[in-house]
């Protein structure tokens, strides 16, 4: 068949395509967001009507990948890893229902915090889930278990937890095809309880999920994705899981590797691979891009038995991504370095674009909070997160998305008043909204400025669900009509802003602003100048 | 044969560009690629790099490897002394001399150049202004990418075919500005190695 030349996740989009997916679930973060928007590209997608649209958050999304593998189809979600924490509910309980179609959950992780707020590793999750996880060493792996999974997912009766990290998913390379699937019919499970959890029915299916266990490991021992490549020096074992046996092989290119090497690429862990490293090695490096995931499970408590080398006793780093040159030092092997970086080099921090609405809105925000002491603006995550730099310097909190409605009433309730929320309305729709319903109950005096651009922009762009909608939204959950104030945000408007800013902000309830204004990276796209013209915005 | 390239810019540069045009030059050659982007938050105006690997065989690491990139390629010249710690030591750094300065605390022009200067084997050329006495000052990348052709281990034309791939779409006009751009690259960097 034909070899494409894919990013790490679109070959996971590639390959659930080719096995039958019927839909794909997401909200966008990156370094996941290219999965999804791969499937919406495909001309195949659309023939075959794949569902493809984006959803409102995570969770929703989650919800509804599960929905339709009730229905007895193949889906999939996708998410960044702190989305998963938005999921969590669903994704834990997804274990107890188990599937009916196959169900794969893909989750990309960002060690280095290259676009996100932390460094979770989603095995966690999946170990906390007692699912089984795949984790692609390269982009043919990565297909091929976009490919295999839906099956596993169907075998074993659970979803899949599809775990990559942002250089992988970012990464292009050469991957070939395999034969394309047709979608499964769709047939409702056979026992009409297995997503019923109440009390009665979860404890059998948490039963079933422990017995499970069983057959998961089995499989996980007999995946042609782990394999142990036996070595005649024993005094040291390596395990190697995921991208990060990339990361080792690079350094024995020009020689040979004399070690035993596990590759481990599907969890739980197998016993029968693990032991026999632990018994014929007199030591054991553990390589594994993000937290020390399988060198605490074979380190335990105590640090007796086997000695075990790796981000735990400082062998390997524990923060950030893993590269090729960390493993050579943690092997012994001679690390090269090119010049070092002259002094002069300044940083070049990411910035709001020229133009953009953000700006105008952080300009007359500054103006307007000029009376009030500094510290009570709390914002989210966006483009406008951005505003936390230099010369802005315009808010005090980036958390999580949807925290800048709730924290800003929090600090309210606490008497920090006024306080000022900064939420963007792609995240607005994602998770501002039950956070503003909270401040309508309670008439808190919190003034939420929700900075639209028609876009989800610092993920590229995709479509806002709050399209056209944020005043009916807002009325819709109770903030009065004459506290919802829009504007265009431009630098000739900026005593009007100001003025507007000042009133709402004194207001002792519920405000909303609006500052109004397409992002100017989006003004290419034809199809959403069109919707905002239809729209009159 | 291996050619490891750090390709190196300001988000919105449109170094990806260049990345789809070698990949397409390699896929010519039936070569393996890897290829690492910077997609999101850099993107807006942050410092961007990829890393682009090709060989006649097998390629492991996404990254490449410190001390060990045959070519540093990169649109702004303070971004092509950032990634210094990966050149190797017979490695070629091409840059362009054009600065964009989106920060306050740009540095001197001047000692930038002196820094550049100072590498064994550098090629550094203003590709904007080359581009624009083509005619199209949109291919200064292409510029970009000629000038640091010799340094890779497949055909010229290879890149021409690339060129010919990625701008189909855009027809005739734009393949032959970009082409014609590609060879003024290459022409300057002839004269200048
Ligand atoms: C739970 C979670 N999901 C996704 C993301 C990725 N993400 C960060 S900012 C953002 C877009 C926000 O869009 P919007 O609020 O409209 O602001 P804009 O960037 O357009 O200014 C997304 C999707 C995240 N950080 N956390």
């Amino acid at each position: 068949m034909d070899r494409l030349l894919l990013l790490g996740d679109e070959a996971i989009a590639q390959g659930a395509m080719d096995s039958g997916m019927s839909g794909i679930y997401a909200y966008p973060g990156t370094p996941s967001t290219e999965i999804t928007e791969y499937v919406q590209a495909s001309k195949y997608a659309g023939e075959q009507q794949i569902h493809r649209q984006w959803s409102a958050n995570e969770k929703t999304a989650m919800e509804a990948a599960l929905g339709m593998s009730y229905a007895g189809k193949r889906s999939m979600v996708c998410m960044k890893h702190v989305g998963l924490n938005v999921a969590a509910d669903p994704f834990l309980n997804s274990a107890i229902t188990g599937v009916n179609g196959g169900m794969l959950i893909v989750s990309a992780d960002d060690p280095s915090m290259h676009s996100s707020q932390n460094e979770q590793d989603s095995r966690f999750y999946g170990n906390f889930a007692m699912i089984p996880m795949l984790e692609p060493s390269n982009q043919q792996e990565a297909y091929e278990m976009a490919y295999e999974g839906f099956e596993l997912s169907e075998k074993l009766k659970t979803p899949i937890l599809l775990r990559i990290t942002t250089r992988l998913a970012h990464s292009r390379s050469g991957v070939a095809r395999r034969e394309q699937k047709p979608q499964n019919t769709g047939k409702i499970p056979s026992n009409l309880r297995q997503f019923v959890l109440l009390p009665v029915f979860a404890r059998q299916n948490y039963e079933g999920l422990i017995s499970n266990q069983i057959p998961m490991e089995q499989a996980a021992a007999g995946s042609s994705y782990n394999r142990y490549i036996d070595g005649e020096d024993k005094s040291l074992g390596i395990i190697a899981a995921g991208i990060a046996y990339n990361y080792l092989m690079e350094n024995f290119q020009q020689q040979r590797l004399i070690h035993p090497v596990l590759k481990l690429s599907q969890y739980p862990l197998p016993h029968k691979l693990v032991d026999r490293m632990l018994e014929e090695c007199e030591q054991v490096m553990i390589i594994e891009e993000g937290f020390p995931f399988i060198e605490e499970k074979l380190k335990g408590y105590q640090a007796k038995g086997t000695p075990i080398k790796g981000k735990l006793d400082g062998s390997l780093p524990r923060t950030g991504e893993l590269n090729p040159s960390h493993i050579a030092e943690a092997y012994g092997l001679e690390v090269q370095e090119g010049a070092p970086v002259p002094g002069i080099v300044s940083n070049r921090p990411p910035a709001m674009c020229q133009g953009c609405g953000h700006i105008e809105s952080y300009n007359a925000l500054n103006q307007a909070l000029r009376e009030y002491s500094e510290g009570r603006v709390f914002s989210d995550i966006g483009c406008y997160t951005l505003g936390a730099l230099p010369p802005f310097e315009a808010i005090n909190s980036c958390v999580d998305m949807g925290a800048s409605i709730t924290m800003a009433k929090g600090a309210a309730d606490a008497g920090l008043v006024p306080a000022v929320a900064v939420i963007g309305d792609s995240t607005f729709t994602h998770s501002g909204m039950t956070g503003l319903l909270d401040c309508v109950i309670e008439k808190s005096p919190v003034t939420v400025v929700i900075s639209d651009n028609f876009t989800t922009a610092m993920t590229g762009g995709q479509d806002s669900h709050a399209l056209g909608r944020l005043e009916r939204i807002c009325e819709g959950l109770g903030v009065e009509k004459e506290h919802i104030r829009v504007f265009r945000p431009t630098r000739k408007n900026i005593d009007q802003m100001v003025e507007i800013m000042k009133e709402e902000i004194a207001y002792e309830g519920v405000s909303v602003i609006i500052p109004r204004r397409q992002c100017v990276q989006t003004m290419k796209n034809k199809k959403l100048v069109e919707k905002v013209k239809e729209l009159g915005l | 044969m291996k050619t490891d390239i750090v390709l190196a810019g300001v988000g919105g540069q449109g170094i990806l560009s260049i990345a789809a045009t070698i990949g397409m030059a390699v896929l010519e050659n039936n070569l393996y690629l890897k290829q690492a982007e910077v997609h999101g938050m850099s993107q807006r105006g942050g410092a961007v790099q990829s890393h682009m690997r090709l060989s006649d065989q097998e390629i492991f690491s996404d990254l490449i490897p410190k001390g060990s990139a045959d070519i540093i390629l990169s649109v702004e010249p303070m971004e092509s002394l950032r990634y210094l710690p990966f050149l190797s030591p017979g490695g070629w750094l091409v840059t362009n001399t054009k600065a964009y300065k989106n920060i306050t605390n740009y540095p001197d022009e001047k000692e930038i150049l002196g820094q550049i200067q100072k590498c064994k084997k550098y090629i550094a050329l203003d590709a904007n202004e080359i581009a624009s006495d083509i005619g199209s000052r949109r291919s200064s990348n292409i510029v970009m990418l000629g000038a640091a052709s010799p340094f890779f281990q497949i055909p010229f034309d290879s890149f021409k075919e690339g060129i010919r791939k990625i701008f189909a779409r855009k027809g005739d006009q734009v393949i032959d500005v970009n082409i014609q751009a590609l060879e003024a690259g290459r022409a300057f960097a002839d004269e200048n190695m």
